[in-house]
């Protein structure tokens, strides 16, 4: 009994220590003062402020559109190279599986300053395009990660069957290999975008003047002091994470669902 | 199947974005002089030998101590909690594994800025403190401060190896033990910790990489006042310009977690560490 009601008092303070501070910013981003202290009063004028702020919005509309562009293009290039390394022999893989780990293993600040010296390097001028290109160097590796596996699940005879039975070895890929392995591709692309949204220490080192994302609009109001206009934007992003979080979850229950109707 | 072309664009990525910007980082890491310029560098160990200064050093030490740090208080507070959630019900089992992402899936820097908004001079710690008739005291800009914002940071990567590695165990080898005599102890040490050391090995790479090289959460929390050697780094690169030196600090860093993660792996021989995904 006692043992029982001590796990529940550790997990309630452990989540008290995960929540508490994400709380107590989603109440002060309805203060009216700027104090983050004392409340004085219930307003919306930070999130008017929000919607007002040119630097949060064009930060905001180069997060989201780094992170469609990025995730698509680490996806295509991702599953390709997933099906090639895959079909290759055990030497070759060995080496392009280990290169494909820096990135990951790597700290995040290495593979900045890396890519900040080759674009430096090759004269590129730094903005929209380094970023991207940075953003799409660091998602590969994860979706190749997430597709192998499938790949492995793969029975080998399947594209053997469809290419005996006439089709070509493209046409195999296409209506064989990449719908069995379409979940690795989805898992792979959604862990690419949640990536590149999240990103701040890659984009900070390879981005230019003119292009910001969320994290480094962020990380600069942070710098200057407390602004209350980071409260309200930290509450609509949570909100946000928790309606895709619910939304991604009622869709799997229902899979496992409609998949235990099926057997 | 002869499908080994579909690698082929990415092997060429692979090569231009991360073999030759490594091989930059270190070509510039063993050169002195304008190497923007062909002919005007030369060779030299001297940005290494500038890192063995007591100063660097010092930053060096104190990085790795923080990270061990809070790899430590990690693992004592989320090995418990991977175990409480690894034997709830499987729904509930899900929901709270689901609330321990959450928080992951806000930005990293938010995060981060709602300690500064907790801690801070005027900020709610310290207005109860004041409430209460104690002066306030400064809880921000030191190293704790730091400790903590890694602590918040990186505890779900800590708890989520252990619990996947935690519910994969056979619950009939417990059984076994347990018929067999043991006590609950027992079956702790002798069944459940070693079969749960992948997991454990996992969190601690998982942990310590990113506290190891972080410079954000020191540049947040700790105001710019402490240098681990991520702000060592940054500063190399944004402020001082100088990139040889800077280069050499990241050589030394990535050796350094190359070297931790082998050491790491060999105590998890088979390499089935559960993963985040």
């Amino acid at each position: 009994m006692v043992n029982k009601s001590l796990k529940k008092i550790y997990t309630t303070l452990i989540f008290l220590f995960l929540y508490a501070p994400i709380i107590i910013l989603i109440i002060f981003s309805f203060n009216s003062s700027k104090s983050r202290g004392v409340w004085t009063g219930f307003t919306f004028k930070w999130y008017v402020e929000l919607f007002k702020n040119e630097e949060v919005l064009t930060a905001l509309y180069y997060t989201v559109l780094i992170a469609i562009l990025s995730s698509l293009i680490s996806t295509i290039i991702g599953t390709f190279a997933a099906i090639g390394i895959y079909n290759m022999n055990y030497l070759g893989k060995k080496i392009v599986l280990n290169l494909n780990y820096l990135p990951i293993l790597n700290p995040d600040i290495v593979t900045a300053v890396s890519l900040m010296t080759l674009f430096r390097f090759a004269n590129i001028e730094f903005g929209f395009l380094t970023m991207l290109l940075a953003h799409i160097t660091f998602n590969i590796p994860y979706v190749i990660l997430s597709i192998l596996p499938k790949l492995k699940q793969l029975n080998r005879h399947l594209a053997e069957a469809a290419m005996d039975l006439g089709a070509t070895p493209f046409y195999a890929l296409r209506k064989v290999i990449i719908p069995e392995i379409m979940p690795g591709i989805v898992t792979g692309a959604l862990i690419a975008f949640t990536l590149s949204i999240d990103d701040f220490v890659i984009s900070f080192f390879t981005t230019g003047p003119q292009v910001t994302n969320l994290s480094i609009t962020v990380y600069s109001m942070a710098r200057r002091g407390i602004n209350p206009v980071i409260n309200a934007l930290s509450t609509l992003m949570f909100l946000s994470v928790l309606g895709l979080l619910i939304i991604i979850n009622k869709r799997t229950s229902k899979d496992m669902k409609s998949r235990g109707d099926l057997i | 199947m002869k499908l080994k072309w579909t690698s082929y664009p990415y092997i060429v990525w692979m090569i231009i974005f991360i073999v030759i910007p490594l091989v930059l980082i270190l070509f510039f890491s063993i050169t002195s002089g304008d190497v923007f310029k062909i002919g005007e560098f030369q060779f030299t160990l001297d940005n290494f030998k500038r890192f063995m200064n007591p100063t660097y050093l010092k930053v060096l030490g104190r990085s790795i101590n923080l990270a061990l740090k809070s790899t430590l208080i990690c693992f004592l507070l989320g090995y418990p909690m991977a175990m409480i959630i690894s034997r709830e019900k499987i729904k509930k089992r899900n929901a709270m594994i689901l609330l321990f992402i959450l928080p992951m899936w806000m930005n990293f820097l938010l995060r981060t800025y709602a300690w500064l908004t907790l801690l801070g001079r005027n900020g709610l710690i310290n207005y109860i403190i004041k409430k209460l008739g104690f002066a306030p005291l400064s809880l921000i800009y030191n190293d704790k401060a730091i400790l903590l914002g890694m602590i918040y940071n990186f505890l779900p990567f800590m708890v989520l190896p252990i619990y996947s590695i935690l519910i994969k165990i056979d619950k009939s080898l417990i059984e076994a033990a347990e018929d067999l005599g043991a006590s609950k102890l027992e079956v702790f040490t002798k069944i459940i910790f070693p079969l749960s050391i992948p997991g454990i090995v996992s969190g601690f790479t998982m942990v310590f990489m990113p506290a190891v090289s972080t410079f954000v959460i020191t540049s947040l929390l700790g105001g710019g006042k402490y240098m681990l050697i991520g702000n060592l780094v940054e500063q190399q690169f944004l402020w001082s310009g100088d990139w040889n030196f800077g280069s050499a600090i990241s050589i030394v860093m990535m050796i350094f977690i190359l070297i931790s993660m082998g050491i790491m792996t060999k105590f998890d021989g088979d390499r089935k560490g559960g993963g985040l995904w």
